[in-house]
C-alpha cells in the first residue's frame, strides 16, 4: 500500500499587501497597505496626507505596475501637478501612458442647493469609469470629507459613505483615503468608522521652534505592524520614515577589532582596538583634540579598505580635510576613491528626528563600515534629553544591528564634568574615552583615558598624547611623586633619568673593574704564600729523609756489632725497635 | 435688493436650458424629474428645455458638470451655473435655487 505524508503544517495566510514603495513605510506596515481594502490617512493640514496618496499612486504605477487613479476633492489637477513635479515626479507624463487618472471632484455649498432625497451614486459612476478607464489597482481619495462642506444631510452623506467603502472593496482596488484630524473623533466627521482595516495616523509637531513630523500604525486588521510613533522626512526625494526601532537587544557581535587608527591606544584597548560594530565616544572639553581621533579612525578604516561615512556638524568637508592634512591625515584620496563621504550640516537646520532620519537614510545609502558623527553634543543640544535618549537608542540599535562601528565625539563644556554624565546616552555607549586638559607648571597637556570599554580588559593610565605632524602620539608615561608628568615636567624627568641612567652605570662599571683588580691581588697573594709553603714542605721532608737514612745506618752497625759478639738482643735493641714503631718507619 | 431687475429681466422672454442627472431609471431620478417637469410647466410654460442624461449611459459626462450626487439639476441658462442636488420634491427650494419668481 502506498502512503503518502501530508504535510501538517497548517499554511499561514499571509494578508496580501501592496507596497507603498515609500521608504520605511513598507518595513513598519511589514509589506505595505492591505491589497483591496481601503486605508484611512489622518493628519492636520499639512500633515503631508496628499503627499503619501500621490507617492502611493505614483510608486504604484512606476515599479509595481498598478495604475492609480487620484480623486482630489480640494486641489485642481493643474496644483497637483505642479506640486509634486518639484519632487521629480511627472505627473502628466503618467497620465499620458495611462498609469494615471487625475478626477478633481469640486464640491462647494455656494452654488449647490439641496432639496429632497439624493445619493451619491454619480461619485461611483465616476469612480468606476476613472478606474475601469485605465485598469486601476489603486485610488486615493483626497480628502472625501471635503463633501461634509458641501451637503447638508449628514444622514445621507454617512450611509452613501459607507456604501462607497464596500464598493471600493468589491471592486477590489487598494484605496487611501485622507481625513483631517479631529478634535474628539479621529477623524473630524469620524471616517474611521468605516474604514477599520488599516489606519495611518500622521502628525506634524513643532517643539522650540523646530517642526518634527511622525507616523503611526494605528491599526492595521490582520497584521503585525510597528506600533511606535515613526519620525518621517519630507525632502526633495519624497517621504522616507525612519523603520527604526528599540524594540531588539538582538544584534549579533563579533569578536573581531578594528583600530583605532591610534597605535598605542590600541595597545591601551589589550592591543587590538575597539571591537568592530561597537559604539564609541571620544569625549573632551573643546580643544582636546576629538575631531582628530575621529580623523585617525577613519584614515585607518579607509585604509582598510572600508566605507566610511562622516557625519560633521561643526566644519565643512573641506575644512575638515586642511584641518587633518596639518596633523599627517590626508584624507582626501579617500574622498576620491569614494571610501569617504563626508557630509555637512547644521545642527539648528532640523529638529533632532529629522537629523536622525537624514542621518540613516544615508546611512541606508551608503552602506557604510564606519561611521562618525563629529560631534553628538550638537544634536543632543536641539532636543529634550528624553528625545535625545529615545531617538539615539534607536540610531544605535539601528547601526549595532547591521554591525556598523560608530563612533561619537562628545563636546563637555566644563572641565569639571567627568565623561557624558550629563546625558542619558553614556549607557549606550561601548567604549569611552575621555580626552582631559591637564593645567600643570604653567602648562596646558593633553591626557587621556579609557573610562570604560565593554568587554575588554583596558588600561587604567592616564596618557598623555601629543597632536603632532604625524598624527596623534601617545607619549611613554612619567609618574613622579608628585603625581604624572606631562610637558616640558615629562621632558625634564625624561633627561634626569636618562642621566640618572647613564650615572648608574658607569658606577656599576667602576666598581666591576674594582672588584676585578682586588681578585688579582689576592690571586696573587695566594700564588705567593702556596710557593713558599711548598719550599718549606720541601726542607721539611728532606731532612726526615735524611734523618731516617742516619738512623738505619746506626741500627745496622749496631746489629753488626752484635752478631759480631753473639750478644741477645739487648735493651738497647728493644729501646730502637721501640722508636721504630713509633715513627712508624718501615722495615 | 437686485431680485427684482434680475427676474424682471428673466421674465421677459429669457430662454431656460436646464440638465438633469440621473443615474437609471431609480424611484428618485423619476420622482426628480416629475418634480421638475410640473414646475416648469407652473412657472416657465413654453420657454423652458430639460435635458435628461443619464450617467449609467454616459459616465464620462458627470466630470463635465461636476455632478457628484445624483438626482442633480443644472440651470445652464441663463447664467449663472447653478446646481441643486436632490429630488426637487421641495418646491419652494427649487425655485428659490433657480431664481424663479413664482407667479402670483
Amino acid at each position: 500500500m502506498y502512503h503518502t505524508e501530508q504535510p501538517r503544517r497548517s499554511t499561514r495566510i499571509e494578508l496580501p499587501k501592496s507596497p507603498t514603495g515609500i521608504q520605511g513605510l513598507d518595513e513598519v506596515t511589514l509589506g505595505g497597505l492591505p491589497r483591496g481594502r481601503p486605508t484611512l490617512v489622518v493628519g492636520r493640514a499639512g500633515s503631508g496626507k496628499t503627499l503619501l496618496g500621490m507617492e502611493f499612486l505614483v510608486h504604484g504605477a512606476l515599479e509595481f505596475g498598478e495604475p492609480g487613479v487620484f480623486v482630489s476633492f480640494e486641489e485642481t489637477p493643474g496644483d497637483l501637478v505642479q506640486n509634486v513635479a518639484s519632487l521629480g515626479y511627472d505627473l502628466n507624463d503618467l497620465r499620458e501612458r495611462n498609469l494615471l487618472s487625475i478626477d478633481h471632484v469640486e464640491v462647494s455649498r455656494s452654488d449647490v442647493i439641496e432639496t429632497g432625497e439624493f445619493d451619491l451614486e454619480a461619485l461611483f459612476i465616476r469612480l468606476g469609469y476613472a478606474i475601469d478607464s485605465i485598469g486601476a489597482k489603486r485610488i486615493v481619495l483626497d480628502t472625501i470629507e471635503s463633501l461634509f462642506s458641501g451637503l447638508m444631510n449628514t444622514g445621507i452623506l454617512r450611509a452613501e459613505l459607507r456604501r462607497l467603502f464596500f464598493w471600493l472593496k468589491d471592486k477590489g482596488v487598494t484605496a487611501v483615503v485622507t481625513g483631517e484630524s479631529g478634535e474628539v473623533t479621529m477623524t473630524r466627521h469620524g471616517l474611521e468608522e468605516y474604514i477599520s482595516d488599516c489606519v495611518i495616523l500622521l502628525d506634524h509637531r513643532v517643539d522650540d521652534q523646530i517642526s518634527t513630523r511622525r507616523l503611526r500604525v494605528v491599526k492595521y486588521r490582520g497584521s503585525v505592524h510597528g506600533t511606535n510613533e515613526y519620525p518621517f522626512l519630507i525632502d526633495e526625494t519624497g517621504i522616507s520614515v525612519l523603520p527604526v526601532t528599540s524594540t531588539g537587544l538582538t544584534h549579533t557581535v563579533t569578536s573581531e577589532r578594528v583600530s583605532s587608527g591610534v597605535e598605542r591606544l590600541d595597545a591601551m584597548l589589550e592591543g587590538g582596538g575597539f571591537y568592530r560594530g561597537s559604539t564609541i565616544m571620544i569625549a573632551g572639553t573643546p580643544g582636546t583634540g576629538k575631531s582628530s581621533f575621529s580623523a585617525s579612525f577613519v584614515d585607518a578604516a579607509c585604509l582598510r579598505g572600508e566605507k566610511c561615512l562622516y557625519f560633521s556638524f561643526e566644519e565643512s568637508p573641506d575644512q575638515i580635510v586642511r584641518n587633518m592634512q596639518s596633523i599627517g591625515i590626508d584624507l582626501t584620496p579617500h574622498i576620491e576613491s569614494g571610501l569617504l563621504e563626508i557630509n555637512s550640516s547644521r545642527p539648528t537646520m532640523f529638529g533632532l528626528e529629522m537629523h536622525l532620519v537624514m542621518l540613516l537614510k544615508e546611512v541606508r545609502k551608503t552602506q557604510p563600515r564606519v561611521v562618525v558623527i563629529d560631534p553628538l553634543s550638537d544634536l543632543i543640544a536641539i532636543g529634550t534629553t528624553r528625545d535625545v535618549k529615545v531617538m539615539l537608542t534607536r540610531l544605535i540599535d539601528y547601526l549595532k544591528m547591521n554591525g556598523i562601528t560608530t563612533l561619537f565625539t562628545h563636546l563637555i563644556h566644563t572641565r569639571e564634568a567627568v565623561a557624558p554624565a550629563d546625558l542619558a546616552v553614556s549607557s549606550l555607549i561601548d567604549t569611552l574615552i575621555q580626552l582631559l586638559d591637564i593645567e600643570s607648571a604653567g602648562e596646558r597637556n593633553r591626557g587621556l583615558y579609557v573610562l570604560k570599554s565593554r568587554g575588554m580588559g583596558h588600561s587604567n593610565q592616564i596618557r598623555e598624547y601629543l597632536i603632532t605632524g604625524d598624527g596623534i602620539e601617545l607619549a611613554d608615561v612619567y609618574v613622579g611623586p608628585a603625581g604624572m608628568f606631562m610637558g616640558t615636567a615629562r621632558l625634564v624627568q625624561e633627561a634626569r633619568e636618562r642621566a640618572g641612567a647613564e650615572a648608574r652605570r658607569e658606577e656599576i662599571a667602576f666598581r666591576q673593574r674594582e672588584l676585578e683588580r682586588e681578585r688579582i691581588a689576592v690571586e696573587a697573594r695566594i700564588a705567593a704564600l702556596q710557593a713558599e709553603f711548598a719550599s718549606q714542605e720541601e726542607d721539611v721532608r728532606r731532612m726526615i729523609s735524611a734523618e731516617s737514612r742516619q738512623q738505619d745506618i746506626i741500627d745496622a752497625d749496631t746489629r753488626a756489632i752484635g752478631k759480631l759478639r753473639r750478644a741477645d738482643a739487648s735493651d738497647d735493641d728493644k729501646k730502637v725497635q721501640a722508636t721504630r714503631g713509633e715513627t712508624g718507619e718501615e722495615q | 435688493m437686485n431680485d427684482t431687475e434680475n427676474t424682471a429681466g428673466e421674465e421677459n422672454g429669457e430662454e431656460w436650458v436646464l440638465r438633469l442627472y440621473v443615474a437609471g431609471q431609480t424611484p428618485k431620478s423619476l420622482a426628480a424629474f416629475a418634480n421638475l417637469k410640473r414646475l416648469c410647466e407652473e412657472h416657465l410654460a413654453g420657454r423652458y428645455t430639460i435635458e435628461v442624461i443619464d450617467l449609467l449611459e454616459h459616465p464620462q459626462l458627470a466630470r463635465g458638470d461636476q455632478i457628484f450626487a445624483v438626482p442633480t439639476l443644472v440651470r445652464r441658462l441663463p447664467p449663472p451655473l447653478r446646481k441643486i442636488i436632490g429630488d426637487l420634491s421641495n418646491t419652494e427650494k427649487v425655485l428659490v435655487g433657480l431664481d424663479v419668481r413664482p407667479r402670483s
